[in-house]
C-alpha cells in the first residue's frame, strides 16, 4: 500500500497539519512508515500526552473500571477490598475485583486505577497470595506503569519489627515505576477497621476526580522500528521465564519457558510452532572430541566457514541424532563391524542404530580413526527444533511461551541429552537469549467459527498448543465449548498447568477437563480410556460441529487416541469399524479433526 | 457487636446434617481439595484438608496447586484402643497415609498425608475395626478424655466408663457420616437407637464452636482438667468413687494481638452423683448451644460465654435445664499433669507398661522402630492400648506371663531406650505444626526435640537433670499442646520465633505469663539460663519451676483468663 492512498486520522490534527503530514509521508516504503509510527510514538510518550489531552466525550470501559486487588491470608484483606468494590459499584464506577492470586501481572499495562490491600507476614513477607504478583512487581518483567494512579492499604501486626513492610514496599515499587499515589499508603494494625474504612472513603472520594482527569484516548508506547524476521534471520528473544512445572516427586523435568517478542513484529497464531536455534551440550560436545582423539581447537569448514571443531560441533553440526549417511560415513572410516551391519541391511538392525543412538553412542561402539575434517564432513547440519507455541499472542502481545520437555537419560552407561530441550531447560537462564522464528502450521488452528466447539486431547507436553488454544477463545470471547483430554503420569507432580485450568474451568473458558494419570493406580489409565469413557458425550459434542484436535507423541498415543475416537463413533453412531474410519476421514478432509503428532 | 453470624454458621445450617457438597467434592477429579464451605463441614467428620507447606511455593510457580492432603483424626473414647484396632490403623497408616501414627494431646489418633483419592477408603478402613473419625474435630463434643492410670483399678474402670458413656450421648446423630464414607452403612455403635436423622442435642447449627470434655481422678491431672469446656473431678472417698467436681470454661486458644482472646482455666461448678453427669454434661452443651457467641469465631468458646454471663448465671440454666442440684465441690488435691511412665502393677495384680513417645509420633526412625515394634507387640497382646492425654501410650492389662516377651520386644525394638530421656523431654509436649498444619506460624513438631537437646545440657550444670520441668510448644497461639499451662510455654509467633511463658502451674492448675516476645532460639536460651541458675541455687524444697518463678517475681501470677494479658497491657 502507498502511502498517498492511505486515509489519514483527522480527528486529532486540524487541516493544515494534516497537510504537511500527509506532504511528509508521501513515497515513503513500508517500512520507512513503520519507522516513523513508532518514532511518532515516542515522541507522544516523551511528551506524556494524557494530562493535555482533550476532554472525553465518552469514556471507554478501561479508563472508569477501579481496578481492587488484595493480598490477604487470613481474609481480613479480602473483606475490605470486597467493600471498597461495592462500594464504588453502588456509586456506578466499573470495578474489577481480583485476588492477587488470580490477577495477570501483564495486565498491569492496561489498568488506569488501582487499589491494593496487602498484608504482611512473617518477618516481612507478603502473603501466599501475593507471593508470584510480588516477585514479578520487582522483577525486570515489571513495566512502567506511567498514568497508572494507584493507592494502598497495608496491613500489619505492629508486634512483628517488619510492620506492614509488603505493603509499604508495593507502595515504594509502584512509584519507583512511575505510577502516581492518588493517595498516602495507609498502614493498619491488628484493629484494621477505622483506617481501612477511612481509607475506602477517601479512595472513592477520589474516584470521579480521577475518572474525569484520565485520558481515554489510549496511551501511545512506543512501537521499536520492527524488521522482519524468519527462518533466514532468526530474532534473538530474550528468556523472560525458565520455570519448572512438573512437582518434586516427578519423574519428568517439563519448564514452562517465556520468551520477549518485544519489538520482533513476529506474529503467530494458535496451532503454531516456534523454531529454537539450539546449540549441543558442551558435556556431549567434550566427550565427543575425546572420544574420537582429537583437538577441539582444529580448524575445520563447515558450508563455507572456518571454524574451531568445538565451536562446529556445538553449533553447526549434528550430535545428538544419528542418521543412516552418518553411519555410512563412520563405516567408511574403519569399522569393520558396522560396516558388516550396514551390508547385512536388516531394517530392525539399522533402526535400532539410528533411533537408539547419539552419535556418541555409535563413535564408542565402533571405534574408528578419523580427523576433524572427516567427522564434521559426515555429520548433518544442525537444524532448528520446532516446539508447538504454549501461548496466544493475543494474551500476551510480546510474549511467546513453550512446554519443555527436558530430555535426559542414561545409556549405553552413560548420561545422554537431547540438544534443544537441555539448551532451553538447563542452558538459558531468565535474561539469556536464544534465537527463535515461527513456523506457520496453517493444518493445526482453531476453527475460523468462535461458536464452534472443540475437542482438544493432548497428553503431557501435547497440552501446550491446546494452552494457547483455551487463552485465545478466552480472550477472543469465544461462544463455543471446550473440552480438554489431558493426561500423564501422576496427579500430584505432572498435571502440567493445573492452576490454569482450574481457572479456565471457573471462568467457563474450559467447559470440561477429563483426567487420566497413568501411575496413580495399579491399573494404568490413559486418554484413549477416558475418551472411551466419555463416548457418549462426545459423540454427542462431535454430531453437533465440533472439531477435534490431538497433540503429542505419534508412536503410541495419537493411533491410540484415533482408534478410541473410531469405536466411539461406531457405538454410539451405531456403525461399523469401516464406517466410523470413514466419517473419522470425513473430518479431517473437512478441518475438524485435526493432529500435530511427532 | 455484629450481629452477623460467621460464616461457619451459614455453612453449618446449609449443610443438611453435614453433608454440604462432600460427596461431589470427593468425585472432582481436577482437584485434590475440597470445595471450600465442604473443608469446613469435613472436620465435623474427623478430616482436615491440609497442604504440605514446604511445597507451597515452589508448587505455586509450577502452576500446579498446593500438595493437598488430609489429616485424619479418630476418635478413641477414654483413649482405650484394642490390639486389633492397633494393627488396623497401622496399616490404614502404611497404605493410606505417610506410614506414621501421631497420638494427640487428647488420646486421639491421627493419620496425616492421605490424598482425596484415598480418604474414602482411609476412613472405611478405620470404621472395619469399630473405631470413627466421626466428631474428632468440628463444632461438636470432640473426643472425651480419661485418665489412664491404674493405682485404683476399680475408680478407673467406672471413671472410663463414664467417659464412655457421655462420648456416646454426645456423639452428633446425623447419618451423613455413614452415607458419605460407608456408603450408607450404618455401623453397630452403641448407641443406635436414636432417630436417624436429627440432632436432638445439637439441632441444626450444632455448637458455636469445638467443645472439649474429659475426666481425671486425682492427684494426677494428666487429662488437663482446667484446659477442658466440660470436665469431670473423680471424688474418691473411703476407696469408692463417689461423684464428680464438674469444671467448664477451660480453653487454650487465643489470637496474637488480640486481647479479647486468651487461654482460660476453668471454673468448679459444683459436685454431682455419678447417675447425674449426661443430664448435667447436656445441660452444659445445650446452654452453650443457645448462648454461645455464633457471631465471632474468635469468641464462641463456652469460656466466653461464661465470662460475658458469669458464672452464677451459668450454674443457674445447667440446674434449671438439668433439674440436677449441682452441691458444693468436694476436696481433691492435684500434683502433676504428667504421665507416669515404665511398668506399674494395678490392684488386680495387672501389669501396665507406658512408654515415652516424644510429640506422639509413633514412626520407624533409624534404630527407634516405634510402629515396627508396637506391631509385633500388638499381635501378641491381650489387654488393650491406652493413649494417654500426654501423647505416650500404656500397653495395659498385661498378663503377669505376657511380661516378659513383651518387654524383649520394647528393647528389640528400642522402644525402652526412651525412657532414658531428660526428665524435661518426658515432661514436653509439640504440636504437629509444619509442614503439615495450615495454622502453623512456626517449627513445633520437628523443633522442640532440638531445643530441648540444648536446654538439657544447660539443665545439667545448673543441677537440675532429673528435674521435672513441664514444656510445652505450639506452632500457632490456638494451643494444641496446651502451651499456657506449661511451665515453660514457647508460642509460634512467626518463623523461628515464639513467645515465651512462665510460671505455670506444674499440675496445670495455674496459667503462665508472658516473658518474652517474639524471640528465637538464642534469645530463649539466654532468657532460660540465668532462670534455671536461680532456680537450682535458690528452690525451697520441693518447689517446682514454675512456682518458684511466681515466688520470686519473675512473672507476674495469672489468677485468670481475663487477667492473662494484664502485663502486656501494662507494658503497651
Amino acid at each position: 500500500m502507498r502511502a498517498s492512498t492511505a486515509p489519514l486520522l483527522t480527528l486529532p490534527l486540524d487541516g493544515g497539519q494534516s497537510e504537511r503530514l500527509r506532504q511528509a509521508l508521501a513515497g515513503l516504503t513500508p517500512d520507512q512508515l513503520q519507522w516513523v509510527s513508532g518514532y511518532a510514538a515516542g515522541l507522544a510518550a516523551a511528551a506524556s500526552v494524557p494530562a493535555q489531552a482533550a476532554a472525553p466525550s465518552t469514556l471507554s470501559d478501561g479508563a472508569n473500571t477501579l481496578t481492587v486487588l488484595y493480598g490477604s491470608q487470613t481474609g481480613n484483606g479480602k473483606g475490605v477490598a470486597e467493600r471498597l468494590a461495592a462500594r464504588a459499584k453502588e456509586k456506578g464506577f466499573g470495578v474489577s475485583l481480583q485476588s492477587l492470586a488470580d490477577y495477570k501481572p501483564s495486565q498491569l499495562k492496561r489498568e488506569v486505577l488501582l487499589s491494593f490491600v496487602i498484608s504482611t507476614h512473617g518477618e516481612g513477607e507478603p502473603p501466599d497470595d501475593a507471593e508470584l504478583f510480588h516477585e514479578y512487581l520487582f522483577s525486570k518483567k515489571a513495566p512502567t506503569l506511567a498514568g497508572i494512579r494507584y493507592s494502598v492499604l497495608a496491613l500489619g501486626d505492629s508486634s512483628y519489627i517488619n510492620f506492614c513492610q509488603t505493603g509499604r514496599e508495593l507502595d515504594q515499587r509502584l512509584a519507583d515505576l512511575g505510577a502516581l499515589r492518588l493517595q498516602p499508603l495507609a498502614e493498619c494494625d491488628v484493629d484494621y477497621e477505622e483506617v481501612a474504612d477511612r481509607w475506602v472513603g477517601d479512595v472513592l472520594a477520589r474516584v470521579p476526580d480521577l475518572i474525569s482527569a484520565t485520558s481515554p484516548v489510549p496511551q501511545l508506547r512506543a512501537v521499536t522500528v520492527a524488521p522482519r524476521f524468519d527462518k533466514n534471520r532468526p530474532f534473538h528473544a530474550e528468556v523472560l521465564v525458565n520455570q519448572k512445572i512438573t512437582g518434586r516427586h516427578s519423574s519428568k523435568d517439563v519448564r514452562h519457558i517465556e520468551l520477549s517478542l518485544e519489538g520482533s513484529g513476529l506474529h503467530y497464531e494458535p496451532g503454531d510452532a516456534l523454531a529454537v536455534i539450539v546449540r549441543n551440550p558442551p558435556a556431549l560436545v567434550q566427550q565427543l572430541i575425546s572420544a574420537v582423539g582429537l583437538d577441539g581447537a582444529t580448524p575445520v569448514d563447515v558450508a563455507g566457514e572456518s571454524l574451531s571443531l568445538e565451536t562446529a560441533l556445538s553449533e553447526k553440526l549434528e550430535i545428538t541424532a544419528t542418521s543412516t549417511g552418518f553411519l555410512k560415513a563412520w563405516a567408511a572410516y574403519g569399522s569393520g563391524e558396522l560396516k558388516s551391519l550396514l551390508e547385512q541391511g536388516d531394517r530392525a538392525v539399522l533402526s535400532e542404530l539410528v533411533d537408539g543412538h547419539q552419535v556418541i553412542d555409535i563413535v564408542r561402539r565402533f571405534p574408528a580413526t578419523v580427523d576433524a575434517a572427516g567427522l564434521a564432513s559426515s555429520l548433518r547440519k544442525l537444524g532448528a527444533r520446532s516446539y508447538s507455541i504454549a501461548s496466544s499472542q493475543r494474551a500476551n502481545p510480546d510474549e511467546v511461551h513453550l512446554t519443555v520437555a527436558a530430555v535426559r537419560y542414561d545409556a549405553f552407561g552413560s548420561e545422554h541429552w537431547g540438544a534443544a530441550s537441555t539448551h532451553l531447560a538447563d542452558r538459558l537462564g531468565e535474561g539469556d537469549r536464544v534465537f527463535v522464528y515461527v513456523e506457520p502450521n496453517s493444518r493445526f488452528h482453531l476453527p475460523a467459527d468462535d461458536s464452534a466447539d472443540i475437542v482438544m486431547i493432548g497428553p503431557g507436553t501435547g497440552v501446550a498448543p491446546f494452552r494457547a488454544f483455551v487463552e485465545e477463545r478466552a480472550e477472543r470471547g469465544a461462544q463455543g465449548r471446550n473440552w480438554l483430554f489431558f493426561g500423564d503420569r501422576t496427579f500430584g507432580s505432572d498435571f502440567l498447568y493445573q492452576l490454569e485450568w482450574q481457572r479456565h474451568l471457573k471462568s467457563g473458558a474450559l467447559a470440561r477437563l477429563d483426567l487420566a494419570f497413568s501411575r496413580d493406580q495399579s491399573e494404568k489409565v490413559y486418554v484413549q480410556d477416558r475418551i472411551r469413557a466419555q463416548g457418549k458425550d462426545l459423540y454427542e459434542w462431535i454430531r453437533s460441529g465440533a472439531s477435534i484436535y490431538i497433540c503429542g507423541d505419534s508412536k503410541h498415543m495419537a493411533g491410540d487416541v484415533e482408534q478410541a475416537l473410531v469405536d466411539v463413533i461406531a457405538l454410539h453412531g451405531n456403525t461399523g469399524a469401516a464406517e466410523a474410519k470413514a466419517r473419522l476421514k470425513e473430518l479431517r478432509r473437512d478441518g475438524r479433526y485435526q493432529r500435530d503428532v511427532y | 457487636m455484629s450481629r452477623i453470624l460467621s460464616d461457619v454458621e451459614r455453612i453449618k445450617a446449609a449443610s443438611r446434617h453435614l453433608r454440604g457438597t462432600l460427596a461431589e467434592s470427593l468425585a472432582d477429579a481436577v482437584t485434590g481439595a475440597l470445595a471450600e464451605d465442604d473443608t469446613q463441614l469435613s472436620k465435623f467428620h474427623g478430616i482436615y484438608q491440609q497442604d504440605d507447606r514446604d511445597q507451597r511455593s515452589e508448587r505455586k510457580r509450577q502452576r500446579l496447586e498446593p500438595a493437598y492432603s488430609f489429616m485424619i483424626r479418630a476418635r478413641v473414647p477414654a483413649g482405650i484402643c484394642t490390639p486389633a484396632q492397633w494393627l488396623n490403623m497401622d496399616r490404614v497408616a502404611t497404605e493410606k497415609a505417610n506410614g506414621t501414627i501421631r497420638l494427640t494431646t487428647r488420646q486421639a489418633f491421627q493419620l496425616h498425608g492421605v490424598i482425596k483419592s484415598g480418604l474414602k477408603a482411609a476412613i472405611a478402613g478405620i470404621n472395619r475395626e469399630m473405631m470413627d473419625t466421626l466428631a474428632a474435630c468440628g463444632d461438636v463434643n470432640r473426643n472425651v478424655m480419661a485418665p489412664t492410670l491404674y493405682d485404683l483399678t476399680d475408680v478407673h474402670r467406672q471413671v472410663q466408663a463414664d467417659a464412655r458413656r457421655l462420648s456416646d450421648h454426645l456423639t452428633p446423630a446425623t447419618n451423613a457420616y455413614h452415607e458419605i464414607w460407608l456408603d450408607g452403612t450404618k455401623l453397630p455403635l452403641e448407641n443406635d437407637d436414636r432417630a436417624a436423622d436429627v440432632e436432638p442435642i445439637y439441632g441444626r447449627t450444632y455448637l458455636p464452636r469445638k467443645f472439649k470434655s474429659a475426666f481425671v481422678v486425682p492427684p494426677q491431672n494428666d487429662t488437663d482438667i482446667y484446659s477442658q469446656d466440660l470436665g469431670f473431678i473423680a471424688i474418691v472417698e473411703n476407696g469408692q468413687l463417689v461423684g464428680y467436681n464438674v469444671t467448664v470454661g477451660g480453653g487454650m486458644g487465643m489470637a496474637h494481638g488480640e486481647p479479647e482472646t486468651y487461654p482460660r482455666l476453668a471454673d468448679i461448678l459444683g459436685f454431682v452423683t455419678p447417675d447425674n453427669i449426661l443430664a448435667v454434661a447436656e445441660a452444659v452443651v445445650t446452654t452453650q448451644r443457645d448462648h454461645g457467641d455464633r457471631t465471632n469465631r474468635k469468641h464462641a468458646r463456652l469460656k466466653y460465654t461464661i465470662d460475658d454471663r458469669g458464672i452464677d448465671w451459668f450454674r443457674a440454666e445447667v440446674v434449671e435445664r438439668s433439674g440436677v442440684a449441682v452441691a458444693a465441690p468436694r476436696k481433691f488435691a492435684f500434683t502433676s499433669n504428667g504421665d507416669v511412665y515404665g511398668w506399674q502393677a494395678d490392684a488386680a495384680g495387672a501389669w501396665h507398661y507406658t512408654l515415652f513417645i516424644q510429640n506422639g509420633r509413633v514412626a520407624d526412625t533409624g534404630d527407634r522402630r516405634l510402629l515396627a515394634g508396637l506391631r509385633r507387640i500388638a499381635a501378641l497382646h491381650h489387654g488393650e492400648f491406652r493413649l494417654t492425654p500426654n501423647q505416650n501410650l500404656t500397653i495395659s492389662s498385661v498378663r503377669d506371663e505376657d511380661r516378659e516377651s513383651i518387654e524383649s520386644l520394647l528393647t528389640e525394638f528400642g522402644i525402652e531406650n526412651e525412657l532414658q530421656a531428660s526428665a524435661l523431654r518426658l515432661n514436653s509436649l509439640a504440636c504437629v505444626a509444619f509442614p503439615t498444619c495450615g495454622l502453623a506460624m512456626a517449627e513445633s513438631e520437628r523443633y522442640l526435640p532440638s531445643l530441648i537437646d540444648t536446654l538439657e545440657g544447660h539443665l545439667i550444670d545448673a543441677g537440675l537433670g532429673n528435674e521435672p520441668i513441664t514444656i510445652r510448644m505450639t506452632g500457632c497461639p490456638n494451643g494444641c499442646a496446651r502451651p499456657y499451662i506449661g511451665e515453660i510455654g514457647l508460642v509460634g509467633k512467626g518463623p523461628g520465633t515464639y513467645n515465651l511463658y512462665l510460671g505455670a502451674g506444674f499440675a496445670g492448675e495455674r496459667l503462665g505469663c508472658l516473658y518474652r516476645e517474639n524471640i528465637g532460639e538464642t534469645e530463649i536460651i539466654e532468657a532460660l539460663l540465668p532462670l534455671f541458675e536461680a532456680f537450682g541455687a535458690a528452690r525451697a524444697d520441693g518447689e517446682h519451676f514454675g512456682d518458684f518463678l511466681v515466688r520470686t517475681g519473675v512473672v507476674r501470677e495469672v489468677t485468670a483468663g481475663r487477667n492473662f494479658h494484664a502485663a502486656e497491657v501494662a507494658h503497651g
